[in-house]
C-alpha cells in the first residue's frame, strides 16, 4: 500500500483543524498566535503534496508550488515578528495576555 | 513500504504534538510541542522529495521563529494559566466549527477519484530541487520576489517602531 494524495490532504486538514480548534478555544493570545502558525503550515503541507503528485513533463515535481511555500514561509516569518511586537506593546499597556481581558480597542 | 511506515509515524508525531500545543497549559510546553510538530512536518516534506523546503522549515520555523516565540514568552514572564470558567457558547461553537470542517474535508476527499492518485515515480534522475526552485524564483516569480523583499523591509521598520518605549 503506497501513500496517495488524499492521505497527505487528510493529515494536512487534520493539522489545520487542530490549529483552528486552538484559535477558537484557547484564551492566551500567544498560544492563539502559535495555532495560527500551525494552520499556515497545514496549508504548506497540502501545497507541497500537490507539487509532488503533479509531475511535469520533465518528470520533476511542479516547483511553482514549492516557490509558493517559500513565499508563505517568508511572509509568516515577517508576520510573527510584527505580531509578537504588537503583543509586547499590548502587554506593556495592559499587563495581560488573556484575550477576555483585552476587550477595548482604545486604552 | 518503508516510506509508507515513515509517513504514518511522522504524521502521527506531527498531529500528536500539534494537539499538545492546544492542550498544554504552560506556554513554554506549548512552544516546545510546536517545535517538535514543525520538525515532524519537515520530515513529511522530505518524504515528498521537497528537500529544500524541509531544510528551510527546520531552519526558519523550528529555528528562528520558535526562538522568537520562546524569547517573548520569557520576556513577558508568562506563568501557567489559571483555570477560568469555560464560556459554554464559545466551546460549543468552536467544537461545531472544527467538527464541521473535518466532516466537510472527509466528504470532499471521498467525492472524487482524483484525490486517490498514487505517487508517481520521479524518473528524471537530475532531481536538484534547490536549483529548480532558485530558477523558478528568479525567472517566473521575479516580481513577487522583489515585493517580498519590500515586505520584509517594511516589517522590520514596523517592529522597530512598535517596540519603542512610548507609542505615539
Amino acid at each position: 500500500m503506497t501513500v496517495s494524495l488524499d492521505h497527505y490532504l487528510l493529515v494536512s486538514g487534520l493539522l489545520f483543524a487542530i490549529g483552528l480548534a486552538g484559535v477558537l478555544l484557547r484564551r492566551n493570545i500567544i498560544i492563539i498566535f502559535m495555532c495560527l502558525e500551525l494552520m499556515l503550515n497545514a496549508a504548506n503541507l497540502s501545497l507541497v503534496a500537490f507539487s509532488r503528485y503533479n509531475l511535469t513533463d520533465t518528470g520533476l515535481p511542479n516547483y511553482n508550488a514549492q516557490v509558493f511555500v517559500f513565499f508563505i514561509i517568508t511572509v509568516a516569518a515577517a508576520e510573527v515578528a510584527v505580531g509578537l511586537a504588537v503583543i509586547v506593546a499590548l502587554y506593556r499597556a495592559r499587563r495581560t495576555t488573556h484575550v477576555e481581558d483585552l476587550n477595548r480597542m482604545k486604552f | 513500504m518503508a516510506s509508507t511506515i515513515l509517513f504514518w509515524i511522522f504524521a502521527a508525531y506531527m498531529l500528536a504534538f500539534g494537539a499538545g500545543v492546544v492542550v498544554c497549559r504552560n506556554p513554554v510546553s506549548s512552544a516546545m510541542c510546536l517545535v517538535m510538530s514543525f520538525i515532524a512536518l519537515a520530515a513529511l516534506f522530505v518524504t515528498l522529495n521537497a528537500y529544500f523546503i524541509g531544510v528551510i522549515q527546520v531552519l526558519v520555523y523550528a529555528g528562528a521563529v520558535m526562538v522568537l516565540f520562546l524569547f517573548i514568552i520569557m520576556l513577558l514572564d508568562l506563568r501557567t494559566e489559571v483555570r477560568r470558567a469555560w464560556n459554554l457558547t464559545a466551546l460549543v461553537g468552536g467544537a461545531a466549527v472544527v467538527f464541521g470542517f473535518v466532516g466537510l474535508l472527509l466528504r470532499v476527499l471521498k467525492s472524487s477519484p482524483l484525490y486517490h492518485v498514487g505517487k508517481a515515480e520521479i524518473w528524471n534522475t537530475h532531481l536538484d530541487d534547490v536549483r529548480e526552485i532558485g530558477f523558478t524564483l528568479f525567472s517566473k516569480f521575479n516580481l513577487p520576489f522583489q515585493v517580498v523583499g519590500i515586505l520584509l523591509l517594511v516589517s522590520t521598520i514596523g517592529v522597530v517602531i512598535l517596540s519603542r518605549k512610548e507609542l505615539k
